[in-house]
């Protein structure tokens, strides 16, 4: 597809909206699921099952007073959440959604999509310094030693799928595992990974840096009530709290999709190539997992108290990183060896 | 009788449940159980949906306050002043006037309640030696707008009614 104004423009338009609606509607089902975990009804109250809830969340945040508390940074404390809210929506464009709707294929998506993810990190640095609040400092220094610490397991774990797939491109590496449920980068003894054994390790290292990328329960340290207020957001009211939560479940979604395209086939059919069924290896099948990790993100949230910032950064320092790098070296000999 | 103890089985220390995995899946079992079980069912919750399921409330329980009447409808408080030496919080101020109907010697001329400063302890209703001030309301929503509306003079007690019919009286 070539690149027009008039497609990128639709392109943005698209990823925007399915940004929002998502943004806005995982937050309801974030409650929803909460209030079902917890023997809760959850929301009721608008519309059937709650389901207006999002919008009426909008309209409150979105007329509330922006307060803009006396010293601090006001230029960097505006665009903190500008900064959050962007990188997710770039990262849109090089997911593939199906094998023709990606808004632009990349030959370095991986890269662009973990360079994005960073930039991230630097909005909370941003709003905690910017916020002349000792409280969101403290969260903005934890939210970012720990996305330092789990973004070195994710990238090495990344690498080993990359290696295996011989791609960086988000598309080929989803289209190495067509063909079926067994041919997923999740299961063990793959022949295009070496016969290694390992593979369901990788995923679960992806999944819970993914987990603890998102800044989400149980890892949610930045966010950390009962000792920071309210995390690196304390200061912000109406949109720009809005923004910052938007940006949030963007990731979430982002991560979701990073998981399905790296292991779980991406839009592949789990019954392989069915040739007389109409649905093999589409879009539907990419949401239907995507929403399937998310559920179990939620599921998470619900399920586990919060851990220690110790206990955190040791899990990733101790365990995830020799782990992840022992899997890389061990993926890199057995596919010298048999593939 | 010697005591008896129970020695409960110390957990997590063996390997399997030092690694994690395992114990996480489990909790995440019970989690999911919870939610399948509110899926195939979601009516019978201990949630009562508040503004429109109003609590049950007994007649024990300490509502907002109200002066009662003898049978011939004259006051039965007597400007005693026991409420007011009692209360905790400072909340009761009687103005105690002569009285002139021949069932006691005193009544208040003004008796008045602030909300704001009540604890609703129930204390007064306790000192009351005439049963003139009870809290068997049952109103346990006390709103206003201003300080003054939270402000209960002698007329508003007197015009509250008792929450309970009386044979729904527990023994206080």
């Amino acid at each position: 597809m070539e690149l027009s104004l008039l497609n990128a423009f639709i392109a943005v338009f698209i990823a925007i909206a399915f940004v929002g609606a998502n943004a806005a509607y995982l937050v309801w089902w974030e409650r929803k699921g909460a209030g079902f975990f917890q023997r809760r009804p959850g929301p009721t109250e608008n519309g059937p099952w709650g389901l207006l809830q999002p919008p009426l969340d909008g309209i409150k945040l979105m007329t509330k007073q922006l307060l803009i508390p006396g010293g601090v940074d006001k230029a960097i404390f505006m665009v903190a959440p500008v900064l959050a809210m962007f990188p997710a929506l770039v990262s849109f464009v090089t997911i593939p959604f199906s094998s023709s709707i990606q808004a632009h294929t990349i030959e370095v998506g991986v890269l662009l999509i973990f360079a994005f993810a960073a930039l991230g990190s630097m909005s909370l640095l941003v709003a905690g310094w910017s916020s002349r609040n000792k409280y969101a400092m403290i969260s903005s220094i934890r939210a970012v030693s720990q996305t330092v610490a789990y973004e070195i397991p994710l990238l090495i774990t990344t690498i080993t799928v990359v290696l295996i797939a011989g791609s960086l491109e988000l598309s080929e590496i989803a289209a190495a595992q067509m063909g079926g449920i067994w041919n997923w980068y999740i299961w063990p003894f793959q022949k295009s990974a070496g016969f290694n054994i390992f593979m369901p390790i990788s995923f679960m290292i992806m999944f819970i840096c993914s987990v603890a990328e998102t800044n989400r329960a149980p890892f949610d340290l930045g966010e950390a009530e009962s000792e920071l207020v309210a995390g690196f957001h304390t200061e912000y009211s109406s949109m720009g709290f809005g923004l910052f939560f938007m940006g949030e479940y963007a990731n979430i979604v982002i991560g979701a999709c990073l998981i399905t395209i790296l292991f779980l086939g991406g839009w592949a059919c789990p019954f392989g190539d069915l040739g007389f069924f109409p649905f093999t290896h589409h879009v539907g099948w990419f949401l239907l997992k995507l929403y399937l990790i998310i559920f179990v993100f939620v599921w998470i949230r619900w399920t586990f108290p919060r851990t220690t910032i110790y206990g955190l950064l040791n899990l990733s320092w101790q365990y995830m990183i020799p782990l992840s790098l022992f899997n890389l070296l061990l993926t890199a000999a057995l596919i010298k060896v048999f593939a | 009788m010697a005591a008896r103890v129970k020695q409960i089985k110390r957990r997590g220390r063996t390997f399997l449940e030092q690694l994690y995995l395992i114990e996480v899946i489990k909790g995440m079992g019970v989690t999911i159980t919870h939610f399948l079980r509110n899926l195939r069912d979601n009516r019978n919750l201990y949630v009562r949906d508040y503004p429109e399921v109003k609590p049950e409330i007994t007649s024990r329980w300490r509502g907002r306050h109200r002066l009662t009447l003898h049978p011939d409808g004259t006051v039965k408080c007597v400007a005693c002043f026991m409420c007011q030496t009692n209360c905790p919080s400072e909340c009761i101020m009687i103005e105690a006037t002569e009285r002139l109907d021949g069932v006691a010697e005193k009544m208040p001329a003004r008796f008045t309640i602030d909300l704001l400063e009540c604890i609703y302890c129930g204390y007064c209703v306790e000192a009351c030696p005439m049963d003139a001030i009870r809290m068997d309301t049952g109103i346990f929503s006390v709103t206003g707008t201003s300080r003054e509306d939270m402000v209960l003079e002698l007329e508003d007690l007197l015009a509250t009614p008792g929450g309970f019919a009386e044979h729904e009286q527990e023994d206080r």
